[in-house]
């Protein structure tokens, strides 16, 4: 299905959050997760199902001010 | 010194990560300065490119506490969402709550940030907000649970330095018992020493350090200054006074005429 990663469109096989990242490169990684503008905590991460269209933002920590 | 929800800070100077030429001249700058907080941000990740993942060791190896931000937010939701985001990614209660209204002066929207911090606090979280020197504003924000004020001195990276000295006088004046953190603004070491000499608890400074042509001695310049202007609120300063008074004694004067 397509969904929008930060923006950007992208093609997932993955029905839920946590899969999406694995598939999309960020397995490991430090991460936080918002679906749809709403926060998806990481223990919530393999309950929450993915629909088409859905907006998926990943954010790590950056440098600021 | 004071307490910022329970904890003790190593040093006054709040220190952002932005902006360096290198990783490697930031870790230099935050050594010399001898911050005793660490100022950082969130931003979409890439899963090809990483990049949040080495900035985040690099400042976990510095040993500071993090203080995480909600920048470039313009609304309630959008900064609600971020400081939940940032809880869970820096591991930390903290939150320096921005709520910016205006675009070109980066103002706060203050009403907007009176009703984020009240869901934050409700939440479990230690806001930090970045605020004007309104006392009514303040008074709202320490209603909804904030224990920390952050108003500004001037514009975000403007250097302009303290404002409205009056306003942040008498704000220290309003709110004796809470810690106050000059956050936005500071352009020179004497900026921080001032806010440090009229009693404010902490400076939070980013551009003033990492856009100096040598950060890392700006930054020294820095942690000296806020020593310097705390040990002075301590000293308890002179009262200034309109008219000449000789420090030199008039007693004892040689009569030479």
């Amino acid at each position: 299905m397509k969904i929008v990663l930060n923006g950007d469109s992208q093609s997932v096989r993955a029905a839920t959050v946590l899969d999406a990242l694995d598939e999309l490169g960020f397995g490991g990684a430090t991460v936080a997760t918002a679906l749809n503008g709403a926060f998806v905590p990481a223990g919530a991460r393999a309950a929450t199902m993915l629909a088409e269209g859905d907006h998926l933002e990943v954010v790590a920590p950056m440098q600021g001010g | 010194m004071a307490l910022f929800y329970g904890q003790e800070l190593s040093s006054p100077l709040m220190l952002g990560t932005a902006l360096y030429p290198s990783p490697a001249i930031m870790v230099e700058a935050f050594r010399a300065s001898g911050a005793g907080v660490a100022t950082v941000s969130l931003r979409r990740e890439s899963g090809a490119g990483r990049s949040g993942q080495a900035f985040w060791s690099i400042v976990r190896e510095m040993g500071i506490p993090v203080l995480p931000n909600t920048a470039g937010c313009h609304t309630v939701k959008e900064a609600v969402t971020t400081a939940r985001m940032a809880r869970e990614l820096f591991g930390t209660r903290w939150i320096k709550l921005e709520v910016i209204g205006h675009t070109d002066t980066l103002q706060p929207d203050v009403f907007g940030l009176v009703e984020a911090a009240g869901i934050l606090c409700d939440e479990g979280f230690e806001v930090f907000p970045y605020t004007t020197e309104d006392l009514i504003v303040g008074e709202r924000l320490l209603d909804a649970g904030c224990k920390v004020l952050m108003p500004w001195g001037a514009p975000i990276g403007s250097g302009l330095g303290l404002n409205n000295l009056q306003g942040l006088r008498t704000m220290r004046a309003q709110f004796p018992d809470v810690p106050l953190v000059i956050d936005a603004g500071i352009g020179l070491p004497s900026h921080a020493a001032q806010a440090m000499e009229i009693g404010f608890d902490a400076v939070l400074l980013n551009t003033a350090v990492a856009k100096a042509g040598d950060p890392v001695a700006m930054a020294r310049a820095f942690g000296l200054a806020v020593a310097a202007g705390r040990a002075a609120h301590i000293a308890d300063p002179m009262e200034p006074s309109d008219m000449a008074s000789p420090s030199t004694p008039l007693i004892g004067k040689a009569f030479l005429e």
